[in-house]
């Protein structure tokens, strides 16, 4: 065990805090769940990838740098320290990037990853369907196979950021008497093409964070179908630790939060009653980030996440909740004004509310409690 | 930036994981809370005793990071002897210019106990010297009086010391933080133990035609304990870390451990007993050995309480 930083870790991080320090906007961007906000975030994710910085693990080839692990944790510290924007290209180099790099082919890796991490194209999730939620393998949207490429027809929904998406990926079934998880295969669509429409839906913030997405004989061709025909329910698989455990929700971004939350209670006057509260904040961010410093040993001596990566999911979530919570019990009436209010505490509340959807997405708090009892502690069904 | 373990401290800690499962059973547990337990010279015989000691005097010149995982394992078995106080003394000693009693500890021949001043020590009917931890630093006491006070956690046995001492010059804090350090390594082991025992229950025991460990609200539970302990096990090997590299922040990465193990720990004996239903509740059944050994653990060497105001002055200043 050695928790101190290698020289060349050190080096790394004092690269990456230099060029956040010059570049990072002075002032925050508008929301990226508005569209005038979206197209900033997409600018900055421009610069980010130009200056080497937007996808530091992935191969130099795509646009990273070969870093670690240990690297690439370093630069999410340092990310979410510098107050930089949210990426607005999560969904493709966190959820579908992993998915191309375990399952898509070599042309579809060239085509699709440097594309992606610049923000050209952006993509959005479309697993859920209005009665596909936890349970996913009951998805029903279709897919009829024509020459060159698909029909695909059905029904998503809750689609982070849809609205401003050019592509969406998932599910649908190929084999139309198959079951559950067999006969699904992986595609990805282009949604500005006829047959695809697309309509928002406002969160609990009142922004149009998701897209409902409705497909009537949508034409993909054959290239844009991930790993094998009627395997896809595996291919969907092999990534979901990714969104659940380490990339989706790395420790710096909850330290960075821990910080502010303690910045806010001296500035609040350090009241005595919520003082154990902060220090939980502040301590689970602490311990989040040690346990992610485990894994990733584990993972770059050889091992698996596995189903670790619900456990994960289950402590960031809860412990975000207890943070943003403790943060509006600090500010009090402050708390619940609208950000266009003079005394408005800016980010706040809209971060609370977020963190509300935390053990909602992602695979609900309840299921990812059922994988672990299933796959850790092997209990019977 | 490596957050694992050698493999020699693996492979220590499974050696003594299987000496402990086969000696240390809870039967064995359960007769040390009628008479003397009788590990000590097990304990010597595996080099337990001697992990921290220096070569010269007879010891393996080990550090935090080699016997953390060992206490674990203790932990896991409630061993009814207290290993934590030896390993606060004999550093202590050796730093205090007290060779000898390091070379009779070390080989089992001596046996010490520590605490802190106006608290409890355990075992000090067995202990042939005591030392007390006080502000102004340590002091070791080889002539003095005990009283027993019957403790609920009866294969722990605790007593009030008086006596005179003679200062010792090593590094009293040290001491402080290597016995608390120690501590949250049981609590965790403990808690684990506590856990595995509610899961195979889980397993074996059949209602409504089914393993009750088939049900979602009884696995749930399971999973909260699992939650807790996994999350609280690198924070008291980071700990370990802070201990054997004297890192400055060394007294709030203690307390951290401190607290996260007392908390997984507590939480795994109340869900570990609501699984069990009614045995659980039993003196017959072996639960309340673990759970009355986390509960006098977790108010030793400073509880949640104390710990969170010593994190708290680390963390926002005094
Ligand atoms: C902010 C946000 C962003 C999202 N982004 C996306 C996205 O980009 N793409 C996408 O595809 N989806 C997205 N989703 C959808 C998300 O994946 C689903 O909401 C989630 O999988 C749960 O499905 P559901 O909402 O249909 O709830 P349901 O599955 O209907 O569940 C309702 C309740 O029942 C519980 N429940 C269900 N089954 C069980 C069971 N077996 N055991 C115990 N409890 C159970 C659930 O835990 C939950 O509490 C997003 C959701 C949110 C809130």
């Amino acid at each position: 065990m050695n928790l101190t930083y290698t020289v060349s870790e050190q080096a790394f991080r004092a690269d990456c805090r230099a060029w956040l320090e010059a570049n990072v906007p002075a002032t925050p961007l508008a929301s990226h769940n508005t569209r005038e906000g979206f197209a900033q975030h997409v600018q900055w994710e421009h610069k980010l990838f130009d200056a080497g910085w937007a996808v530091v693990s992935w191969p130099e080839a795509y646009g990273g740098r070969g870093a670690s692990l240990v690297e690439w944790l370093i630069f999410e510290e340092e990310y979410y320290r510098s107050g930089a924007p949210a990426r607005v290209t999560q969904n493709g180099i966190f959820l579908l990037a992993p998915t191309l790099f375990e399952c898509g082919n070599d042309e579809q890796k060239e085509r699709l990853l440097r594309q992606m991490a610049r923000a050209d194209f952006l993509w959005a999730q479309a697993w859920s369907e209005p009665n596909a939620g936890s349970d996913l393998a009951s998805v029903r949207a279709t897919a009829k196979k024509v020459d060159g490429g698909w029909k695909l027809s059905g029904n998503k929904t809750w689609c982070s950021r849809g609205v401003f998406s050019d592509g969406i990926y998932g599910l649908f079934r190929t084999d139309p008497d198959s079951e559950r998880h067999r006969g699904l295969t992986y595609f990805m669509i282009h949604v500005d093409q006829p047959g695809v429409t697309l309509r928002a839906v406002e969160d609990l913030d009142g922004e149009e964070a998701f897209a409902e997405v409705f497909l009537d004989d949508v034409f993909v061709p054959d290239a844009d179908v991930i790993g094998e025909v009627n395997q896809g329910w595996k291919v969907a698989m092999s990534t979901t630790s990714s969104e659940r455990g380490l990339s989706l929700r790395s420790p710096g971004r909850f330290q960075a939060t821990a910080e502010r939350l303690k910045q806010l209670f001296v500035e609040s006057g350090s009241p005595e009653r919520l003082r154990d509260q902060v220090l939980q904040s502040w301590m689970d961010a602490d311990a989040y980030s040690l346990y992610t410093y485990q894994t990733v040993t584990r993972m770059q001596e050889g091992g698996h996440i596995g189903a670790d990566s619900s456990l994960n999911k289950i402590f960031w979530s809860e412990m975000d909740i207890a943070t943003q919570q403790t943060a509006l019990e600090l500010l009090g009436a402050r708390a619940w004004l609208m950000p266009e209010a003079p005394d408005a505490a800016p980010g706040w509340l809209h971060d609370f509310l977020f963190s509300l959807a935390g053990p909602i997405y992602a695979g609900t708090n309840e299921i990812q409690r059922n994988i672990v009892a299933r796959r850790v502690l092997e209990l019977p069904r | 930036m490596r957050a694992a373990f050698t493999e020699d401290q693996i492979m220590l800690r499974d050696t003594v994981r299987d000496t402990l499962a086969a000696e240390c059973t809870p039967a064995a547990v359960r007769a040390s809370w009628e008479q003397p337990s009788a590990f000590w010279p097990l304990l010597a015989e595996q080099g337990v005793l001697a992990l921290t000691a220096s070569e010269e005097l007879g010891g393996l010149g080990m550090g935090a990071l080699d016997w953390v995982l060992v206490l674990e394992e203790a932990g896991r078995v409630a061993l009814p002897e207290p290993l934590i106080e030896h390993i606060a003394a004999v550093e202590l000693l050796a730093e205090s210019g007290e060779a000898e009693w390091v070379e009779r500890l070390a080989s089992g021949e001596a046996r010490v106990t520590v605490f802190q001043s106006g608290g409890y020590a355990v075992s000090a009917d067995t202990a042939d010297a005591v030392i007390r931890l006080g502000d102004t630093g340590a002091e070791l006491l080889t002539e003095f009086t005990t009283v027993r006070h019957a403790a609920a956690d009866g294969s722990r046995p605790l007593f009030t010391v008086d006596g005179a001492g003679a200062p010792l010059s090593g590094d009293a804090d040290a001491a402080l933080d290597r016995a608390i350090l120690a501590t949250a390594a049981q609590l965790l082991g403990l808690g684990n133990q506590v856990l595995d025992l509610a899961v195979e229950y889980s397993k074996a025991r059949r209602q409504f035609g089914k393993p009750i460990g088939s049900f979602q609200a009884v696995q749930h539970h399971l999973v909260d304990a699992l939650l807790k302990l996994k999350f609280a096990a690198p924070v008291v090997h980071r700990a370990a870390h802070s201990v054997a590299t004297n890192d400055p922040q060394r007294a709030l990465h203690v307390s951290m451990a401190k607290i996260y193990a007392s908390e997984a720990a507590s939480l795994a004996c109340r869900k570990s007993l609501q699984v069990h239903g009614a045995i659980g509740y039993t003196f017959e059944y072996d639960l309340h050995l673990w759970m009355k050994r986390v509960w006098a653990l977790s108010e030793a060497w400073g509880n949640p309480a104390w710990h969170r105001n010593r994190a708290a002055s680390s963390l926002f200043g005094a």
